[in-house]
């Protein structure tokens, strides 16, 4: 760990001046990753902004009927909240699939979308690593790889988004609203998180000194036909192998519409506009979503260790969508995949 | 009646449990002294080369920064191999921490960095920049199985395989139901919650007072005395808990010699601690490639076993451990060959952890056993009865006690066994299918010499001391038991002092050997104790003990009275007032007997059955039901004992389906080293685990017939979780630990 400054942010300009003012700096709110980071000298900031005083920690309606949820709302607080378990149970059972209780009560909104990639060279500065030290090369791709990506990586990179929220958010089509020293934007969540591609150093597309201040839901009516299916490597308290968010809108027997994103896949949560559509106006269907699955994965390569995710990832996605047509979807506490 | 202070065989709360659950019970890097200095260890890059340059200039330029340590400047310490040596060591040359620019390891530690704050050390060792010039190097068993050897030099307390008796290859051709098969397990790191830590006390008088995070202070202390030349007077190893350690600790870690080596360099207290990611930078089980043949009649009979091992150990140490051995210990057979080998990698000397060598040879003979009950259509319960080894044949003698056919029975009984469908996928809950499978486990009865002390004060107190270490076991529990049962006092009369070099002999604590080994020298220093207290009753003036033997008091309560008329008696107090004593006092030793060990073979053995779920499309296992029946002699606290067995079914839990500690071959490194990404199983991986205690008669061992626990729990674990994974699935998996790839297809 390096030294560095320690400044409280009093409200958001002050916050957004100090970060733009600096290059090195770096927000700091739960903690739960970057201290981490830190202490492996993987992150070294020379000053963190803590923002954990500024008021982003409120769940509010949004204009047109939606949700927005403020930037410093823990994990446990979304999860918990009566209008998102209600409104949006899909995002709670993907927070509370992840990571441990501990974790979810501190772990921000906000700093788990910005929380980096957990694979191990990039945590191993003993190690070379184009993430955290751009041109050094890539050992994941000839190494050891269980956990790393077969959808969107490049030969600079085939590291994973670890964030299971995330993926929810990107089949609920949420989108990041942020304050810049430009001013507001809000950014749709398929595009927050970008591909590793020639910079995999540069995780998102948030510029320096822009911050997260909410996150905003679309209003949605799925019922009780969602899921978010997560396999992994121990039943609880690891990151996931393969994710699947499902939600459809179900007209009797025919899916009217369906979102569908992957976690653990690929270096941001992994949605086929082209997959989902094949669902469009289509029976639920065991046939059919092996199809969709079969879609969605025939680009996927992947690598020494963990070839056997392309053929769990589609296993996944046909268990994922039959739960979720059913309307019986995946218990996080029970682990008994139905 | 069952007398007062009958505490041996009672489930007793852990005496230490409050100071543990309190935060009272201090660990090693909790201790504090004034002057304590902090030290940071930088890791190597590479797995083998050679420092070229090494510059601590801007690390020493922080301010607060005491010394950077490396190669260049270390102090001069003892020039010869021996002095290096620690009582556990295996043949080699010791690793020397800093002791030159060569690189034998990946992480290997290259300098410490000390400074007045853990900060500073922390930001001052990130600055230190390191040139390698590196070598090739290889931690890839397969790439060096070719240049396998038989350990020239045994290890101590280590038996090599047997010598072959008949002829196990011409029976294996003639025989009609053969198995043959390779197992693996991969190669684990024992994590215990606690990371390696010194904190090392410069007193004012230049002696040392050493709090470190071990499983045998005076193999810690004699290794300090020894490497920088001091004597053992100058040195106490303090370690009264320990976070656990799983056999990660009985040798003195690296951490401790550079926390002693800057706190003589410095004159100042120092405490050094290691990170997640430094703990698997040391000793590891190493990964063991065993071939099994199994040759059998039709009836399930062994006419040939072979097992042969080939384990990695480092480039400068034969690490050894007895893999193949307990095939035919488990079971008859006339003809037999066993072989064990190991192979060099560059890694750091593997070290034990729990159940050395049985966790990855039963594994291996359990899951071929299971092989041979399906080839020759036969109970896997069933088969193993019909080859159950009466005596032990290597080593041609009678086993002390052995319950493991009522392991067996009563196993079978609690788990419902008799109501399996022998065929492979034949059963389901729902989606899921269902396999019920078996093992057997088995573990060495050992006792190591060991001393103890008793001192009884008028006050009615007992204290019980002795160096052996406590690292979660529930020794100081245990001990407390007998002291307070063989002296006839409550328990909270009793304080036991252990895990300190400057108290009675002990060796480290290991291999399942504290409770037989100290639990006995407690026993014979307290029986030495009764005598003489009894003399000083007898001796009162008007005694009513006068005219009776030690055989016909009992000692209740803090009295001494006649086991035929408890109302005449005399208070030990009044005795030892009579007497004009303060205090009674005894150190004795307990030792294994030579006779029993020239012709028994003592072993604790244990039945596990388990009940597993598997989405077979999804490659998820769920262990839903654990149930083990241990024969282990005497069992002295139901209560600790089964935690025990639990942790140990837990251990097996991690190796039959998730510990797998991944090595980069390319960069000779261990990549998933933190608790993240190397997986011990969490609480949702732990369903019902039941735990049998079979009621076992052993007499030869010790007077008080214990065996020991610590290991025996984990033993055949993994294999009945891989042989349910067959019954369940039809898919035979070799290599543990089962992840979903190797389910999925």
């Amino acid at each position: 760990m390096n030294r560095f400054s320690y400044l409280r942010a009093t409200s958001i300009d002050e916050a957004v001046r100090a970060a733009a003012a600096d290059p090195t700096s770096r927000f700091i709110a739960g903690g739960t990753n970057l201290i981490d980071l830190m202490k492996y000298n993987v992150e070294r900031p020379e000053r963190l902004i803590d923002i954990t005083r500024l008021p982003l920690n409120r769940i509010e309606e949004a204009d047109g009927g939606g949700l927005r949820i403020g930037a410093l709302v823990t994990n446990d607080e979304a999860a918990s909240d009566p209008r998102i378990r209600d409104r949006y149970p899909l995002l709670s059972s993907a927070i509370l699939a992840g990571a441990s209780p501990q974790l979810r009560n501190s772990a921000t909104t906000g700093g788990n979308l910005l929380q980096r990639t957990r694979c191990y060279y990039f945590y191993d500065p003993g190690t070379p690593c184009n993430k955290r030290e751009p041109g050094t090369g890539c050992p994941a791709a000839f190494g050891r790889n269980r956990i790393h990506a077969i959808l969107g990586t490049s030969e600079h990179c085939i590291a994973t988004h670890p964030s299971d929220m995330a993926v929810a958010l990107a089949a609920l089509e949420a989108v990041v609203h942020v304050a810049g020293p430009d001013g507001e934007r809000a950014i749709p969540l398929s595009d927050f998180h970008r591909l590793p591609g020639d910079h995999p150093e540069i995780d998102t597309t948030l510029r320096h000194g822009e911050i997260i201040t909410a996150v905003e839901l679309p209003p949605t009516d799925y019922g009780r036909h969602y899921t978010y299916l997560k396999l992994r490597d121990r039943l609880s308290y690891a990151f996931a192998l393969v994710s699947v968010a499902v939600a459809l809108q179900m007209d009797g027997d025919t899916i009217a519409d369906a979102r569908l994103a992957l976690g653990g896949v690929a270096h941001k949560p992994w949605r086929d506009p082209e997959g989902e559509a094949m669902l469009r106006g289509q029976p639920a269907a065991e046939d059919r979503f092996a199809a969709v699955a079969s879609h969605i994965l025939k680009d996927a390569k992947g690598y020494e260790d963990n070839a056997f995710k392309i053929d769990l990832a589609k296993r996944a996605i046909i268990r994922a969508l039959s739960q979720a047509a059913a309307g019986t979807p995946q218990s996080q506490t029970d682990k008994r995949i139905q | 009646m069952q007398p007062a202070n009958a505490y041996i065989g009672t489930p007793q709360n852990r005496v230490d449990g409050r100071a543990k659950v309190t935060g009272e019970a201090k660990y090693a890097a909790e201790f504090d002294a004034p002057d304590l200095a902090y030290g940071i260890v930088v890791s190597s890059a590479i797995a083998k080369g050679r420092i070229k340059s090494i510059d601590t200039s801007a690390a020493l330029a922080v301010p607060g920064v005491l010394q950077v340590f490396t190669h260049e400047n270390r102090s001069r310490t003892a020039w010869f191999d021996r002095n290096f040596r620690d009582e556990t060591a295996p043949p080699g040359s010791p690793f020397r921490p800093l002791y030159d620019e060569g690189i034998v390891y990946g992480g290997q530690p290259v300098a410490l960095v000390v400074a007045e704050e853990f900060e500073l050390a922390a930001h001052a060792a990130s600055l230190v920049r390191i040139e390698y010039e590196t070598d090739a190097h290889m931690t890839d068993l397969d790439l060096r199985r070719s240049e396998a050897y038989v350990p020239p030099k045994k290890r101590s307390n280590v038996k090599p395989p047997p010598s072959p008796r008949g002829d196990a290859e011409g029976a294996l051709a003639q025989a009609p139901v053969k198995v043959h098969a390779e197992y693996r397990v991969a190669i684990e790191h024992h994590n215990p919650m606690e990371t390696h830590a010194s904190t090392v006390i410069y007193e004012q008088d230049g002696t040392l007072t050493i709090h470190d995070k071990t499983q045998g202070a005076q193999n810690s202390q004699s290794y300090v005395s020894s490497v920088f030349g001091l004597s053992s007077s100058q040195v106490r190893v303090a370690s009264p808990y320990i976070g656990g350690a799983f056999g990660s600790g009985p040798r003195p870690q690296y951490q401790l010699f550079l926390a002693v080596m800057a706190a003589l360099e410095l004159k100042r207290s120092v405490r050094v601690v290691l990170t997640r990611d430094q703990m698997f930078t040391f000793g590891y089980r190493p990964l063991t490639i065993q071939t099994i043949s199994l040759g059998a009649n039709p009836d399930g009979k062994l006419v040939s076993l072979m097992h042969d091992a080939i384990q990695t150990t480092s480039t400068f140490e034969d690490y050894q451990e007895v893999v193949v051995n307990w095939s035919n210990l488990l079971y008859h057979c006339d003809n037999v060959k066993l072989t064990y080998q190991l192979a060099q990698v560059d890694t750091y000397t593997p070290i034990d952890m729990r159940a050395p060598g049985a966790a990855l040879g039963v594994t291996a003979i359990e899951t071929a056993m299971d092989e041979l009950a399906y080839a020759a259509g036969i109970d896997p319960v069933e088969l193993r009865l019909r080859n159950y080894a009466e005596t032990d044949e290597a080593d041609k003698k009678t086993f002390t006690s052995k319950e493991l056919r009522a392991c067996y029975q009563l196993g079978a009984e609690r788990f419902g066994w008799a109501k399996r469908n022998p065929e492979p996928r034949s059963m389901r809950d729902g989606r899921e299918l269902v396999g019920w499978g078996m093992a057997t486990g088995v573990w060495e009865a050992i006792m190591q010499k060991t001393a103890a002390r008793a001192v009884l004060t008028r006050d009615g107190n007992l204290e019980i001391t002795s160096a052996t270490t406590d690292i979660g076991t529930g020794t100081y529990t245990i001990l407390t038991q007998i002291a307070a049962e063989t002296l006839g006092l409550p328990m909270e009369a009793v304080t036991t002092k252990i895990g300190d070099s400057s108290l009675p002999k002990s060796p480290v604590q290991g291999g399942s050997w504290t409770a037989a080994s100290a639990g006995s020298a407690v026993q014979n220093a307290c029986l030495s104790v009764r005598e003489q207290l009894f003399k000083y009753a007898r001796q009162m003036e008007e005694s009513p003990l006068a005219n009776a033997s030690i055989e016909q008091v009992m000692f209740v309560d803090g009295r001494i009275c006649l086991m035929n008329e408890p109302n005449v008696g005399v208070i030990f107090a009044e005795a030892m007032q009579a007497a004009g004593v303060e205090r009674v006092e005894a150190e004795e030793k307990a030792s294994p007997g030579m006779l029993t060990s020239m012709r028994h073979s003592g072993y604790s053995h244990s039945a596990v059955f388990v009940d597993v779920k598997v989405d077979e499309e999804l490659g998820r296992v769920r262990v839903t039901r654990v149930v083990n029946a241990v024969a282990a002699g005497t069992i002295l606290n139901p209560k600790t004992a089964r935690s025990q067995i639990l942790g140990g079914v837990v251990f097996g839990i991690g190796m039959a389906l998730e510990e797998e500690s991944m090595l980069d071959h390319n960069l000779g490194r261990f990549m998933n080293h933190n608790l993240a990404e190397y997986h011990v199983p969490v609480n949702a991986d732990v369903y019902d685990i039941d735990v049998i205690f079979v009621s076992e008669h052993e007499q030869l061992l010790n007077p008080l017939g214990i065996k020991g626990l610590g290991e025996i729990g984990v033993v055949g674990t993994a294999a009945a979780i891989g042989n349910a994974v067959f019954h369940a699935t039809g898919k035979r998996v070799r290599e543990y630990p089962i992840t979903v790839d190797k389910l999925l297809g």
